[in-house]
């Protein structure tokens, strides 16, 4: 095979490199260590972390592409490619991606959701013409009878419990010990600590939220193999696949946006703030200017100019695959573009206030430069706000692809992403009778991908924002 | 304070003047009027004829910035910079692709987004305000934690889901409201009234949660103490003094959308066919007409900047402590 480095692969792993070096730098400084330890003992916080990283997970592995090799060789004996670039996760799910059906089909179903018209032999030799629901080619093909499909969903979901309870079984037993020897208890009293809550890690929301983690994929995969867990959508693609397929772009679009917006908020937001005068009112200038566009203008603006650059260049985006990833690395350049002024403007008003303090002061007075005082002084103080800004602007980018997809200038409609299905689904809800599982798993991976987004920003904001503290304790 | 508001309303020129700019720069320079035409006729098999034709008819064919052939000054005013940017100024925005007055379509079709959107706005802030208020008024309690959980849930709900969700229920299947359209006059409420409820549900979570910190972070202060040691009844406190105090934030961060109600809101007009000016915007990217996007991109911007300046103002009305 030949590995194939789309645009934002490259970003997202360098983005995932960037994390783990945060998460290295955070175990050396004890000042991090301690906001990161009391977002761990959120309940909350932890379970949203555990779902964000099992979507991670499954982004990160739709993230590695290649090129297959094909059966085939060509004349001089050497292996042929593919031309599509397929990635480690569509080979993993090749199951889902290969069993395709005709067209639509409701969750679980047997047979196909709208009426065919068959030729059957009558028992008096002549044939005639009857219109019924044709079986699927693969959803519940391997049963002899389809009346048994009732018991086998149940024998197979059954048996998909029991698998994720015995995994979360030995998960949980191997935690509980390890945590008993390092508190010097017995297994079984730290197993009642957990569940009392007592424990200063809320490992009960660790085994809860793993359980539930665990329950889904493993009724998915006993289900997935042998039916269309969530049905087909119009030209027979398994929508399990779709939706998964969608989280890759969510992560790309909430993640690589602010990679592109943190240069611009950090350098400009702080200079504003810490140098004044003529400096200051140049970058008011620029952000007023943009925030005063409505932003989704300027992303269609700057979308269709994009479009017009495309249609212009073919010859530069040689597939369809490279052509919807210049789009989506686009997207998310313009995005960045667009939404730095707020987390300038916050940059700004905390430059202003630091470097009227003390320490500020004494070291311009020792004369160190600017750019000096800046980097080793400023920045690092206003980290926190950084943080919390990066992490409350993902569920919002997520949210935004939907609808700027359904306005036409979000993702290349050949791209799976949530928003491309909504915008299909639309047109099925007005259906008779209606197609409504391609919305509802739509739906439901949206939600609990901007759910679990916004219950761990909650939980870091709770954790770095001195005043979010002050104010819990006046409350209470 | 007239000084401060000519003061303000000077500031707004460059503003508007950078907004220009950058749309002439994405719309002309980035890409030539060559480029529209050819997407407009279709990308291949496109003579160069036919764009010229194109380009003539919608007034293109000119030099960007300096007319040498043409006299006087028609050097500067006969350029596409003067024709298509300039005149945004003077409101005037010209035709749209179908031959259609831009400003006339403007002038028609904001009546139906405000008749939307105010409604949306007035009582949005009614019902988000009394939400939070009831939030902090039993805060600790079971029904605070619940209301914060339902208001990070609702606020999770892409707004498509509650457009698509609540056309489907309340037009479709309980069949009390007509699933899209628009009529003039007093009947347009029947047309109205599920997109607003819609606009009102799909707004509760980010705000009613916002509003509840705003008045924790009132009630955390040493005046409500003053007021509770007074011997006040924790309701006094709460609209007496929380209330009004809270409603300074609220109000200043409100104000600023108020000129962008004429805006409209751009998904829901679509969905529900109303003919205002968020369906006119959806309408015009999808159909590629770049000179009504480019219209609505220099008036949303001008009503963004007089929001702003309405802000400003508004800081000077609510709180009497702050003085100009």
């Amino acid at each position: 095979m030949v590995p194939v480095f789309l645009r934002t692969d490259v970003l997202l792993w360098l983005l995932v490199a960037a994390v783990v070096g945060y998460v290295l730098h955070v175990r050396r400084s004890p000042h991090l260590l301690g906001p990161w330890r009391r977002v761990t003992r959120s309940a909350s916080g932890l379970s949203a972390l555990m779902v964000l990283l099992a979507f991670v997970t499954i982004g990160l592995l739709d993230s590695i592409h290649y090129r297959p090799a094909l059966d085939r060789k060509d004349e001089k004996g050497e292996t042929i490619y593919a031309v599509e670039a397929i990635s480690v996760f569509d080979a993993i799910a090749s199951p889902l991606r290969a069993r395709r059906e005709r067209t639509y089909s409701a969750p679980l179903a047997t047979r196909a959701y709208s009426r065919e018209t068959f030729e059957v032999t009558g028992t008096d030799g002549r044939s005639r013409q009857v219109r019924e629901f044709p079986r699927l080619i693969w959803g519940g093909a391997h049963l002899k009878n389809e009346e048994d499909s009732v018991p086998d969903i149940l024998a197979r979901t059954l048996a998909g419990l029991g698998i994720a309870l015995s995994v979360w079984c030995v998960l949980a037993a191997s935690i509980t010990v390890w945590r008993a020897r390092a508190a010097g208890r017995a297994a079984k009293e730290e197993w009642r600590a957990i569940w009392r809550a007592e424990t200063v890690t809320p490992w009960w929301a660790v085994f809860l939220t793993g359980g539930a983690l665990l329950a889904v994929s493993g009724v998915t995969l006993t289900l997935c193999t042998r039916y269309h867990l969530l049905g087909t959508e119009k030209v027979g693609q398994d929508v399990l696949y779709l939706v998964l397929k969608s989280i890759r772009t969510g992560l790309v679009i909430g993640t690589v946006t602010t990679l592109v917006l943190l240069p611009f908020a950090i350098t400009l937001g702080i200079m504003a703030g810490y140098f004044r005068g003529w400096v200051d009112d140049v970058v008011q200038y620029i952000y007023t200017t943009i925030s005063s566009i409505p932003s989704v203008l300027l992303i269609a603006a700057a979308v269709l100019l994009m479009q017009v650059y495309i249609d212009r260049n073919p010859g530069l985006f040689p597939t369809s695959a490279q052509r919807a990833d210049l789009r989506l690395l686009f997207l998310c350049i313009i995005l960045g573009l667009t939404s730095w002024t707020g987390l300038a403007r916050l940059l700004r008003g905390e430059a202003l206030k630091l470097r009227e303090l003390e320490y500020i002061q004494a070291a311009q007075a020792f004369g160190v430069r600017d750019a000096h005082i800046i980097g080793r002084h400023i920045l690092p103080n206003v980290m926190h706000i950084v943080l919390i800004s990066l992490v409350m602007e993902f569920s919002s980018l997520v949210l935004a692809e939907a609808v700027l997809s359904y306005v036409g200038v979000g993702v290349d409609p050949t791209m799976n992403s949530f928003g491309t299905m909504i915008n299909a689904a639309r047109l099925e809800m007005s259906r008779q009778p209606i197609v409504w599982w391609i919305l509802a798993a739509a739906f439901a991976f949206m939600f609990t991908l901007v759910l679990a987004a916004n219950l761990f920003a909650d939980a870091v904001r709770d954790a770095f924002d001195p005043r979010v503290r002050v104010g819990a304790v006046a409350a209470a | 304070m007239i000084a401060y508001i000519v003061r303000r309303t000077l500031y707004a020129i460059p503003i508007l003047i950078g907004v220009n700019l950058l749309t002439f720069l994405l719309f002309f320079v980035v890409n030539t009027p060559d480029d529209m035409a050819r997407i407009q006729l279709g990308v291949r098999r496109v003579t160069a004829e036919a764009v010229e034709k194109w380009k003539a008819e919608h007034g293109y064919d000119k030099p960007r910035f300096y007319n040498e052939r043409a006299a006087g000054l028609d050097r500067l005013t006969n350029t596409i910079f003067y024709e298509k940017s300039v005149r945004l100024f003077a409101f005037d925005f010209g035709n749209a692709d179908d031959g259609r007055s831009i400003r006339h379509e403007i002038a028609t079709r904001m009546w139906p987004s405000l008749a939307l959107q105010l409604p949306v706005f007035l009582a949005g802030l009614f019902v988000y305000v009394s939400f939070a208020l009831l939030m902090a008024f039993f805060r600790g309690t079971y029904l605070d934690f619940w209301g914060v959980v339902l208001c990070v849930a609702m606020m999770s709900i892409s707004s498509l889901f509650y457009i698509i969700g609540g056309q489907y229920l309340f037009a479709k299947v309980w069949q009390l409201v007509p699933i899209s359209g628009y009529a003039g006059g007093l009947d347009a409420w029947k047309f109205l009234i599920l997109p607003a409820a819609i606009g009102l549900i799909a707004g509760i979570g980010s705000s009613a949660r916002w509003y509840r910190t705003i008045f924790l972070e009132e009630m955390g202060k040493d005046y409500v103490r003053t007021a509770r040691a007074k011997g006040l009844a924790e309701t006094a406190v709460m609209f007496k003094h929380v209330l009004k105090n809270g409603m300074i934030p609220i109000l200043t961060g409100v104000v600023v959308v108020i000129p962008s109600l004429f805006m409209g809101a751009l998904i829901s007009e679509s969905f529900f066919g109303i003919p205002g000016l968020g369906s006119y915007t959806i309408d015009a990217i999808q159909a590629q007409d770049f000179s009504v996007v480019r219209s609505m991109v220099f008036l949303g911007s001008v009503l963004y900047i007089l929001g702003l300046l309405m802000t400003d103002i508004s800081y000077t009305l609510v709180d009497p402590r702050v003085r100009l």
